[in-house]
């Protein structure tokens, strides 16, 4: 089991052994201007590692999606890549104010964006049906006011 | 066709990647939304849109599309024509409406990245 302490929230995650790569991404809430920067390090780290074109589409979806929702909502924010034989894994884990109804956010155009994220292009609800939707395991969990974790993981068939 | 085909057909002006006008393009993509450019734009795929924000050049990258057509006349802030350069992106810039850029390039053989979308996607 590891712990993360890097963030005030604490996350308990399970070990993933035999691990090709991993590494961890902080992404800084509020910083518009980067949005997006650690994804596509992400995307060209997988490439770089040969995986198939349809896992890394799914992995920077997922990746793009999760970076804009700590960007957008989040104080900050920690992205864990960990890359087995068979699967990507993204551990992501958030210090801001939470999601108080998981079923309500997962809902397709259900958002609380403010101005600045529709701008950009986001905001329109469709964020997490996105990532779940393109990942073989979505699990979110959130805790009000302290952070959000969200485990990711794309089977590598 | 080439890109250089598509900047004619739509009367665009070439903003970044005029040495890649010669690349073979096939299919597009339209939205202002990123989050369904992400969702369905394919790889190798024009991508026609109004929103000029440095996320365009961001998501085009992470998606490997192919040229960004920037529609209704936008003229991109610096950071993004910056990004674009440095991604090696072409940008290119048109006067047509979206609906307008779309059909100029459906009649010369162009088609979409996708015809539609699943069942799983539509019924929500």
């Amino acid at each position: 089991m590891a712990v993360w302490n890097k963030l005030k929230i604490t996350v308990q995650t399970t070990e993933t052994e035999n691990y090709l790569y991993k590494n961890s991404f902080d992404v800084e809430g509020g910083n518009f201007n980067n949005a997006g920067s650690v994804s596509t390090n992400i995307k060209s780290i997988l490439k770089n590692m040969g995986l198939p074109n349809n896992i890394i589409r799914k992995a920077a979806i997922s990746c793009y999606e999760s970076e804009i929702n700590i960007v957008s909502y989040a104080r900050q924010g920690v992205i864990n890549l960990t890359v087995t034989p068979k699967t990507v894994e993204f551990d992501i884990i958030d210090e801001g104010p939470g999601i108080p109804d998981i079923e309500l956010a997962m809902e397709q155009g259900y958002s609380t964006a403010d101005r600045q994220i529709r701008e950009m292009g986001f905001g329109a609800g469709m964020g997490l049906y996105n990532i779940k939707s393109s990942s073989d395991i979505f699990n979110l969990s959130s805790e009000v006011d302290k952070g959000t974790f969200l485990k990711i993981i794309i089977n590598i068939p | 066709m080439k890109l250089s085909d598509v900047k004619e057909i739509l009367d665009a002006d070439v903003i970044v990647g005029t040495e890649k006008l010669d690349m073979e393009v096939k299919t597009a993509f339209g939205a202002d939304l990123m989050s369904d450019v992400l969702a369905f734009a394919k790889a190798g795929s024009l991508l026609l849109t109004g929103l000029t924000n440095s996320q365009v050049i961001r998501i085009a990258n992470v998606m490997d599309i192919a040229a960004i057509i920037l529609v209704r006349g936008k003229k991109p802030p610096v950071e993004t024509i910056n990004l674009a350069k440095e991604f090696k992106i072409p940008l290119l810039t048109t006067k047509y409406i979206l609906f307008e850029t779309a059909g100029r390039l459906y009649t010369k053989g162009i088609v979409g990245c996708l015809e539609q979308v699943e069942d799983h996607r539509a019924n929500n």
